[in-house]
């Protein structure tokens, strides 16, 4: 469990992160979406305590990280697989790890193994490493102890197709364990495939969140027409709201926040030609992702219901 | 070690017991792996034994017969050893930030000064044990050296002097350590260091030779003049106040400092 509560840091006048709270709960993984410079990587290092929050506060496993007894037994953290020291060698950074947390010695090579890192490439210097091989070698460090919470920050990044694959099987089996599993990334269709619950994050700021399927539904429906003011007037007086969208290129759709039965009668009625009816949903997670980070400079807000 | 929680399949990850917190003495052993475990740094640790071994070799092939003494082999082994200590000290410091493995060290262990007091034990540590390695081959020269030449060995070093030898080369060592806490950048904190030790001492030299103001004034503001009376016998009282007031403004304040901000810095 995972809890960010009102979480805002400012670097002198410039927001990184702006009054986030969200949950992510056991055996289930939730992804932190959001484009470059969003705010998830501080985020993440202030539930890990590497960054002092500017005010609010996060708890992992009910406690504030610093004030676990040996933080990581209970929670696995990958921030940045290039952050180790380029000197040693993947086994020695496996083996500080270990016993710093007091595991036994024999868990370096299983994870050696989990990660499928040869003998030979554990033994190599991490300066010679490729950025997949650090990413696996960071993973390796975060499952050490077999932790109950897995907090990674782009995991996925310079992993070939494959790894992506066995990484996503790899979060899904410990969710399915009963882990709590956050893991960022701009990777909007790995994100789609892996996680249960959403966190979208723009500008410092959390955009939308709620389970993929609330999100996915809330997208509404997407209506085409070539009597765009029509359409928006017959749907401000039949009460339902709507905001014009770009998510298909042109401007002569409309995102309507209802299903499209209602959209159909309200077209109906008023006598409006249809171009195009459909579920939103339809157009993926991406559109509503790229949808809701460029709304939030608008300030409008499509928040699913929180989970 | 405490029980192992890996060993049984599927584990139900939530209501665990709660780990049992990390033992200092865990938290040293792991930084005194972490000083031996890269190459600069195992090459940094090996260097003390091979320069002491090469001091002690350029003693017996080049200093004077009367001058094989054991003071000569103290002397001649701990000044490359006053060069390499900081250094160790410096960069078990800076490498957490420099190669942001601290990213890491810090995430495991939330309180970071548990691990810079792990670090400065240390320190500590490996500057005792060199000094008695250079005190072994010392004697081992003066032994061996006197039995070259044939004459009696002379033991011309007391064990205050020794001990006074040993307070400035661990003096010096927390200055590396100060340095890296408060640069936190290998490369800036040991230019800083040779800065601080070096082209400091030949300033307040020059100066000292120019101003008779500042002769007088110097032992209460100059560290390592003070720390020089260290190498030469015994400290009179006076001599002790120098170098505890300039130990003071020179090395605990600006330590007290570096340490303060860094348990409350970033780290990225």
């Amino acid at each position: 469990m995972i809890t960010v509560d009102s979480l805002s840091k400012t670097y002198g006048s410039f927001r990184a992160v702006d009054d986030v709270s969200f949950t992510a709960r056991p055996g289930r993984v939730t992804g932190f979406l959001g484009p470059n410079g969003a705010g998830k990587s501080t985020s993440m290092r202030v539930m890990v305590g590497l960054t002092p929050p500017t005010s609010g506060h996060a708890t992992v496993c009910g406690h504030r990280f610093a004030d676990l007894p040996n933080p990581g037994r209970q929670v696995g953290v990958l921030l940045d697989a290039s952050a180790q020291h380029a000197g040693r060698t993947g086994r020695e950074i496996l083996s500080i790890a270990q016993r710093t947390m007091g595991l036994p010695r024999g868990r370096v090579e299983e994870m050696l193994d989990r990660v499928s890192l040869t003998s030979s490439e554990a033994d190599r210097r991490v300066r010679n490493y490729s950025l997949g091989m650090r990413q696996r070698l960071g993973i390796a460090t975060a499952l050490l102890a077999d932790p109950e919470v897995l907090i990674l920050d782009e995991p996925a990044n310079g992993l070939d197709p494959a790894g992506i694959r066995w990484m996503r099987d790899l979060l899904r089996g410990y969710a399915d364990e009963g882990a709590t599993v956050l893991l960022s990334s701009h990777l909007l269709h790995e994100i789609e495939v892996i996680a249960d619950d959403l966190v979208v994050i723009g500008n410092g700021r959390i955009v939308a969140q709620g389970t993929k399927t609330e999100l996915l539904a809330s997208a509404g429906t997407l209506v085409r027409t070539n009597d765009v003011p029509a359409m928006s007037a017959a749907l401000t007086a039949s009460g339902v709201p709507h905001t014009v969208s770009s998510a298909i290129g042109g401007s002569d759709a409309l995102r309507v926040e209802t299903d499209a039965e209602l959209v159909g009668k309200i077209a109906l009625d008023a006598r409006i030609a249809l171009l195009e009816l459909r579920a939103a949903e339809g157009a993926g997670l991406e559109e509503m992702f790229l949808e809701l980070t460029s709304d939030n400079q608008r300030e409008t807000q499509t928040q699913g219901d929180a989970a | 070690m405490s029980t192992t929680i890996t060993e049984t399949a599927a584990p139900r990850r939530t209501e665990r017991p709660t780990p049992a917190p990390i033992p200092f003495g865990r938290l040293v052993s792991v930084e005194l792996q972490k000083c031996f475990d890269t190459r600069a740094g195992y090459w940094l640790m090996a260097s003390i034994g091979i320069t002491a071994l090469l001091a002690t070799g350029a003693v017996l092939l080049w200093a004077p017969d009367s001058e094989i003494t054991f003071s000569t082999f103290a002397s001649s082994i701990g000044f490359p050893m006053a060069v390499i200590l900081p250094m160790i000290a410096v960069l078990s410091v800076t490498s957490e930030w420099s190669q942001r493995s601290g990213l890491t060290t810090f995430t495991l262990v939330p309180h970071r000064s548990r691990v810079i007091a792990a670090k400065a034990a240390v320190t500590l540590g490996i500057s005792i044990v060199s000094m008695l390695l250079a005190m072994a081959i010392g004697t081992v020269g003066t032994i061996g050296g006197s039995a070259i030449l044939g004459v009696d060995p002379v033991w011309d070093a007391t064990t205050v002097d020794l001990l006074n030898i040993v307070l400035a080369q661990t003096l010096g060592m927390f200055v590396g350590f100060m340095l890296g806490a408060v640069i936190r950048h290998s490369a800036g904190a040991i230019v800083a260091y040779f800065v601080y030790s070096f082209v400091l001492t030949g300033l307040t030299e020059a100066l000292a030779q120019t101003q008779d103001w500042f002769a007088d004034l110097r032992p209460w503001v100059d560290f390592n003049y003070a720390q020089g009376a260290l190498f030469n016998g015994s400290l009179d009282s006076t001599q002790w106040a120098n170098l505890g007031v300039t130990s003071i403004v020179w090395l605990v304040i600006p330590m007290a400092v570096g340490l303060w901000t860094l348990m409350r810095s970033e780290v990225k």
